[in-house]
């Protein structure tokens, strides 16, 4: 059930990663379309996360390729915006929400110059979009999760790009958040932009998305919401001896059981 | 005089260090700091003997190679072979500083250079190495000419290249997703370690260096919650630093490069203790948490 589109925002051509030799992700093949807000479903350890930086080319691949706007990546990186995993940076690096808002305008500048009004116009309206206004002066080790949350996706707004790429924006904030963060995402969607999301909750993705990527290592789905979020495809991903096996090594590492037995 | 210059120099190798200090702590790099500071030995005895003369700029060249080699290789061990990055960074410099040590004794005859020098530097000798010219014009010591030259060129990559070193050191995933290459940004990082090693070892040390590329900008981290006051606050540090060490030792008639590294790890206890937010005794407790999340909900 893989469906594809013409004039495509995002084009994954064969794609195989590996980390060590060992591929997280096989074969990959799909095409996005314009204007979508697209959810990357999947279990633990499927390779959301891996399939969406390998489409920002964060990682080194194995064979296969990626097009944005039928352009190699280096081309395009100034229509392209990224919201990482919050737990990625240092949340007691001495800096201020507005600096790091800020910092989304610097894929516009050139080497030489800093950041001028416009740029900081465009960071604090970024904020106000967020509700995060009153923030702007506060040290960011200072915020919530869900405020940590509101700032990355601030910083990607001030950037003002086309395609953006989010890493587990709902995971770990409050409800009021993750309603403010999902409004958000419907306006890009109005304004033309295309959203790529990694979630983890099979519940509101019915809800949120309007195309669903369905992942586990290889691509089980792409398509529309209402023709891929269907019981058997969903088995497909999460059902089978696969899930049980991964269920059983989380169990495993959450209880810290040797894996085997050793002798003392 | 001769007090000027000695504080001249210390001051000069410690504002390069605490910049650039600055960044190797918020990436938690600064052993990397201590790695390149030793593993330049090989690379100055090589431009040594390649060019005969004990001149800077060969010297920064052979240094500036050996630093992004280092730089490196620890990388490659880390990354390729797999190897924990601490212990990557200790096989790497330990192998590069011992090479440096036998090229020394093997061609001691016609090294100027021996490992005490290179370790602890003697920084009280900075004034008897004067620049003369043939006019017979004193330029006062050659080491303050050669370390105002990287202190200038220091300043200048920091203050063009700012926000893409804030930005990466930041967040290097969203940088490269934005465009920018943050491997060319970490090796010129790493380049003007090198650079600022070399242009201090005959003067402070090794030691000194690690102790200036870490402790005040430490000490400043502690102090300010805002990344271009810790860079200036870790400069006037290290300049306290070299100013209140020179007299301590003078006190004492001792070391001069171990008093101002003692002076520095002061500073830091008393900051430690003594910080206004992050400090253990005076600490004013819960900054500004009183109205927080609801405005932003509304």
């Amino acid at each position: 059930m893989i469906v594809q589109v013409d004039n495509p925002v995002v084009e994954v051509h064969d794609l195989t990663v590996s980390y060590d030799r060992k591929p997280v992700l096989w074969d990959i093949d799909l095409t996005l379309p314009a204007g979508a807000l697209v959810g990357v479903i999947g279990p633990n350890g499927a390779g959301k996360s891996t399939l969406i930086k390998a489409m920002m080319d964060l990682l080194p691949t194995s064979s296969g390729y990626v097009r944005i706007f039928n352009e190699p990546i280096k081309q395009v990186h100034k229509r392209i915006s990224y919201v990482p995993q919050r737990e990625s940076v240092d949340w007691d690096f001495p800096a201020s929400v507005f600096d790091v808002v800020l910092m989304g305008r610097y894929g516009n500048l050139g080497l030489f110059r800093g950041p001028r009004k416009a740029d900081k116009d465009a960071a604090m309206e970024a904020l106000e979009k967020v509700n995060m206004q009153s923030f702007a002066n506060r040290q960011i080790s200072q915020l919530s999760g869900g405020q940590q949350q509101r700032v990355f996706l601030a910083r990607a707004l001030a950037q003002n790009a086309d395609v953006y790429f989010m890493d587990e924006p709902f995971a770990g904030v409050d409800i009021a958040t993750e309603t403010a963060i999902i409004e958000l995402l419907r306006q890009m969607r109005a304004q033309g932009k295309t959203v790529i999301v990694v979630h983890h909750d099979l519940q509101s993705a019915a809800d949120y998305f309007d195309w669903v990527v369905l992942l586990n290592m290889r691509l089980v789905a792409s398509g529309p919401t209402e023709k891929v979020l269907t019981q058997e495809l969903l088995e497909q991903t999460y059902g089978g001896k696969l899930t049980v096996l991964s269920k059983v090594g989380d169990l495993l590492r959450k209880q810290e059981f040797p894996a085997r037995e050793t002798k003392v | 005089m001769n007090a000027f210059w000695i504080i001249l120099t210390g001051s000069l190798v410690a504002t390069c260090c605490s910049l650039l200090g600055c960044y190797l702590i918020l990436r938690r790099m600064a052993m990397v700091g201590d790695a390149i500071s030793h593993a330049v030995l090989p690379g100055i005895v090589i431009a040594f003997l390649v060019t005969g003369s004990r001149d800077s700029m060969p010297m920064l060249i052979g240094a500036g190679l050996l630093g992004v080699i280092t730089t490196f290789l620890i990388e490659f061990f880390h990354r390729y072979a797999r190897v924990q990055a601490d212990a990557s960074i200790g096989v790497t410099f330990t192998w590069l500083f011992a090479i440096g040590i036998i090229l020394i004794s093997v061609f001691a005859g016609q090294v100027d250079l021996d490992q005490d020098c290179v370790l602890y530097g003697e920084i009280a000798y900075v004034p008897l190495d004067l620049w003369i010219t043939e006019g017979n014009l004193n330029y006062g010591p050659r080491t303050v000419w050669t370390l105002g030259f990287v202190t200038l060129l220091i300043i200048l990559f920091i203050t063009i290249g700012y926000k893409e070193l804030f930005l990466t050191t930041f967040d290097p995933a969203f940088a490269a997703a934005i465009g920018f290459s943050t491997s060319l940004w970490y090796y010129l990082l790493m380049t003007a370690v090198s650079l600022t090693t070399v242009a201090s070892f005959e003067s402070v040390g090794a030691i000194l260096v690690v102790a200036f590329l870490v402790a005040p900008p430490a000490t400043a981290y502690l102090l300010t919650d805002n990344f271009k006051v810790m860079l200036i606050l870790s400069v006037m540090l290290g300049i306290l630093a070299s100013a209140a060490g020179y007299f301590l030792a003078v006190w004492m008639d001792g070391s001069i490069a171990g008093a101002i590294a003692t002076v520095a790890g002061i500073e830091f206890t008393l900051v430690f203790l003594f910080s206004p937010t992050k400090g253990q005794l005076l600490r004013r407790r819960q900054v500004a948490p009183a109205r927080q999340p609801e405005e932003a909900l509304a």
